[in-house]
């Protein structure tokens, strides 16, 4: 019996989170807490639904056909790094029938004094999909509830290994829309050679009502989508081309 | 040659004494393999004809749904006078009554269906017609109703049978149009004519019954040459060019629709067709690419403004007031090549010049051997129009040939060749609850002693306070599944000879080889409802909650289930079984001239109706909510993403539902990705 992981969900025909139609599996649990989390359902750790890497390699395989355009699956959540044994293996097994792999996290997991600890699993990683929230440790702080140190370590870490990302960010208004810290981030991802693509992801209330089914207070309440002239504002700022 | 109007084109067996549009098409057509940049935008008098339609439709809508209505004259193929929106700019003329927007007066299908919708508009009947109608001529409807047995009426009440076209035109029957272009009228009805002289010998009811059919078709025919001349036209000799070939199908179609109210009403196969008119005129320089949309877009203008006389509950069932006015498009050939031309972009280009419209519902049989440069138009136009249906050539080509038409939306005959008995649904959920409860409605209350309708004959219901067993419920719903495909059929046979018999399609049937073959196709509502039920009972704990008849009118459920529409075999395998033994069981029945038994899994708006009158449900359905439309998983049941919904759809067995399964799928374009 391999080990199992703790699930939220699967979506099976995920076009946003990495390149081609994907299978995306959603882990259970993270130590983060971002004001615009559209998922907080997928916070807690150790809920979920307890899965094989096995059982879920057969879900995904029953998807193959659709993959053909260079699609694959994505490992979401939740922070999937908290369960990095069971992604491992999973990308594994995928890994062997042919898959693209995609890992999609906040880097949060990581740290200088670790930084070896996900290299199993970075080795069947295809492509990381990083989040990085806010390049002002100060402000990531206030938008996450943790410092960026380790994030911004552990993009340094996958250019070191080479390894292809795509940079995401979240654009909130008057939060992470600021031009001065859009500038800062591009300064920071201009050097790195492993960098594929910059995404920025207008932020969306469609997280809202979870919050109120679950009883939570939403910290970004009022707050509205950006306008599309910031959307291309941040993307002009960001662009790598 | 036997005609002039055939100069230029390759003669074979369809020039050679022998009714065969798939022939002259197959020898004749231009495959167009490139895109979409010789497209022309629309002419001053399409714009100016356009305005002056959307101008009628607003004052439609202002006057309440209907703008004026026919209260007198019955309509039939050549009952009108010549209308006209505007004389001077109409390429294509021909409409239903003698105004535009003026809905015709159609009392075939039941007398009481067309003074009810005329006084739901503000109408009164001409006091003469209802006469007529009531004392002297019989209608469809006023035949089923003589013929019904107690069962069918209370199985129609309590609505497990529904949206039988026991009161209106079953429609559905789609003429071959092309023939009047390519043929003439005089040279179709010589070919009738000799049809009935061969049709001879013993004289039993049904060749009785063909022979005055065959004379029903001749007067059509006669007809329909009456009503083409009421605009000047003589449509007896083949059309000559692209303009008269478009001309002569459209009046095809309207001897059609005035003959006619079907439930729908589609046209066939008929762009690639007139892509061989429209490519010799273009090489004879009598015709420009510019010309030639202009007569696209103005016989599709014609199509859009198809208006039937119904009542407002008809349209609340489809939410909408629906024609089904369907054209199919592209495909492939059997031999390989596509049938794409240039006039199928030149058709969806329509979509863009007259801006978007559900009808005509245009279809594109699409197979994944469909050339690039037309895949890619028919994508550009959905995004920017969301007007085109796709439906798979590659799955119906093998069983139907090339020349086949889609009728209402999913339903494919061989033009000219097929026609179908529509048959509307048997609800299957409703059908699992009458298994639990002996036969006795949930919700229908018996007349006389105000207790619950026993509607099939006393079943033994399923007793206790649970949980359900799968296996007993199982079986005892194989037992009700066989009264109901038995009473379902049977209900059908006596409706459909009362339509051949009242409410004959004289012209469509005309317009079809003599010799057709009849497709019974009936339906099923409630698939996913039922099939969650049983997962429900086989995989979690089921209990009934009865009430004081000790009727199961609510169900607890313990624990989770596998629900239809995640990919998941252990439920989506009784979604097949359920498919298999309920058409087996409809195949086993005797069926009305010695028609094919077919079935479809295709309610689209219909399933929000059916919900109604099905109570709650085993699967945790409140009583009342909607079913899902067609094979649908459940509203929000299919958690696992929309491929897993797809391929839990995709399992069904074709084979065994030969009618069509719809899915009905909607997507925002932000979910299908970040670019365009």
């Amino acid at each position: 019996m391999s080990l199992t992981g703790h699930i939220h969900s699967f979506e099976s025909f995920g076009t946003v989170d990495g390149p081609g139609i994907r299978f995306v599996v959603f882990m259970q649990g993270c130590p983060m807490r971002c004001l615009y989390c559209h998922n907080p359902d997928t916070w807690a750790v150790g809920a979920g639904t307890e899965y094989t890497a096995e059982e879920v390699a057969s879900r995904v395989l029953k998807y193959k056909n659709y993959f053909a355009g260079g699609g694959g699956i994505t490992v979401s959540g939740g922070e999937p790094m908290l369960q990095a044994e069971f992604v491992r293996e999973l990308f594994t097994l995928l890994k062997a029938r042919g898959i693209h792999t995609a890992l999609d996290t906040s880097g949060i997991m990581f740290s200088a004094e670790n930084s070896r600890a996900f290299d199993g699993l970075l080795e069947v990683t295809d492509l990381v999909l990083l989040d990085i929230k806010h390049i002002d440790d100060g402000e990531h702080k206030k938008l996450t509830g943790h410092s960026n140190k380790n994030i911004l370590a552990f993009a340094g870490y996958l250019a070191r290994i080479n390894k292809p990302v795509w940079i995401r960010h979240v654009l909130v208004p008057g939060i992470t829309d600021d031009d001065g810290c859009l500038s800062r981030l591009k300064a920071f991802i201009s050097p790195l050679s492993n960098i594929r693509k910059v995404e920025v992801l207008p932020y969306h209330t469609m997280g809202e009502v979870k919050y109120n089914k679950l009883g939570m207070p939403y910290a970004l309440e009022g707050v509205r989508p950006p306008e599309p002239d910031r959307v291309k504002n941040a993307r002009e700022i960001l662009s790598i081309k | 040659m036997k005609y002039t109007a055939w100069e230029d084109f390759v003669p074979g067996k369809w020039s050679d004494d022998e009714v065969n549009v798939r022939d002259f098409i197959q020898r004749n057509y231009t495959p167009y393999e490139g895109d979409d940049g010789f497209l022309e935008g629309p002419t001053e008098a399409t714009k100016k004809l356009w305005s002056e339609i959307m101008e009628l439709s607003a004052r439609e809508r202002a006057a309440g749904g209907v703008l004026k209505a026919d209260t007198k004259i019955v309509s039939q193929v050549n009952s009108h006078k010549a209308g006209y929106i505007d004389r001077e700019l109409e390429k294509i003329v021909g409409l239903q009554t003698d105004e535009p927007f003026k809905r015709a007066l159609q009392p075939f299908g039941g007398i009481r269906m067309a003074e009810e919708a005329l006084n739901m508009y503000g109408y009164e009947i001409d006091p003469q017609v209802k006469e007529i109608f009531t004392k002297y001529r019989k209608t469809h409807n006023d035949g089923v109703y003589d013929a019904y047995t107690p069962e069918m009426r209370r199985a129609r009440s309590a609505h497990i049978l529904t949206g039988l076209p026991d009161t209106y035109g079953r429609g559905r029957i789609v003429g071959d149009y092309r023939r009047v272009a390519l043929y003439g009228v005089d040279y179709l009805i010589a070919r009738k004519q000799e049809d009935k002289l061969h049709m001879d010998g013993v004289m039993t009811p049904d060749k009785i019954r063909d022979r005055e059919e065959l004379s029903e078709q001749i007067k059509a025919l006669s007809a329909l040459k009456e009503m083409a001349l009421a605009y000047g036209i003589d449509i007896s000799r083949p059309a000559e060019n692209a303009k008269e070939a478009i001309q002569w199908l459209y009046f095809g179609y309207l001897g059609a629709i005035k003959d006619q109210n079907g439930a729908a009403m589609s046209i066939g196969r008929n762009s690639t067709f007139l892509d061989i008119y429209i490519e010799r005129d273009l090489r004879r320089g009598v015709l420009t690419e510019r010309e030639a949309q202009e007569l696209i877009d103005q016989f599709v203008m014609k199509l859009r403004i198809v208006k039937f006389m119904r009542i407002r509950e008809y349209n609340e069932l489809f939410s909408g007031d629906p024609t089904w006015v369907t054209e199919s498009i592209g495909g492939m050939g059997v031999d390989g090549r596509t049938l794409v031309t240039k006039n199928s972009f030149r058709i969806l280009h329509t979509l863009k010049n007259l801006g978007p419209a559900p009808e005509p519902n245009l279809t594109v049989l699409w197979s994944k051997n469909l050339p690039a440069g037309f895949k890619k138009f028919c994508a550009k136009t959905s995004i920017e129009t969301s007007a085109i249906q796709y439906e798979s050539d590659d799955l119906m080509r093998p069983e139907m040939g090339d020349d086949y038409c889609i009728a209402c939306c999913v339903s494919c005959m061989r033009v000219g060749k097929d026609m179908q008995f529509f048959g509307a649904r048997a609800n299957l959920a409703k059908c699992l609850l009458y298994a639990i409860n002996g036969g006795k409605d949930e919700i229908a209350k018996d007349k006389k002693t105000g207790k619950a309708m026993q509607v099939s004959p006393m079943y033994a219901p399923v007793l206790g306070d649970g949980p359900l067993d799968y296996a007993e419920v199982k079986t005892k719903y194989e037992q009700m599944m066989d009264w109901l495909a038995g009473l379902y059929v049977n209900t059908l046979n006596l409706i459909h000879y009362m339509h051949d018999k009242y409410s004959y399609e004289a012209l469509e049937m005309a317009l079809h080889d003599t010799e057709v073959r009849r497709f019974f196709a009936t339906g099923i509502a409630g698939l996913s409802c039922a099939v969650d039920s049983l997962s429900a009972i086989k995989y979690a704990k089921v209990y009934p909650v009865r009430n004081e008849e000790g009727l199961a009118v609510d169900f607890k459920i313990e624990g989770d289930y596998p629900k239809y529409g995640n990919n998941d075999d252990r439920v989506d395998e009784i979604a097949v079984w359920l498919v298999k033994t309920f058409m087996t069981k409809i195949k086993s029945q005797y069926t009305y001239r010695q028609s094919v038994p077919t079935m479809s899994i295709l309610t689209i708006t219909s399933n929000v109706v059916y919900g109604k009158k099905t109570g709650n449900t085993p699967d945790g359905r409140r009583a009342g909510t909607p079913l899902a439309p067609g094979a649908n998983p459940m509203h929000g049941r299919d958690s696992s993403g929309a491929l897993a919904s797809l391929e839990s759809v995709a399992k069904l067995p074709y084979e065994y539902s030969r009618d069509g399964i719809s899915n009905t799928f909607s997507v925002t374009p932000a979910s299908l990705g970040k670019d365009d």
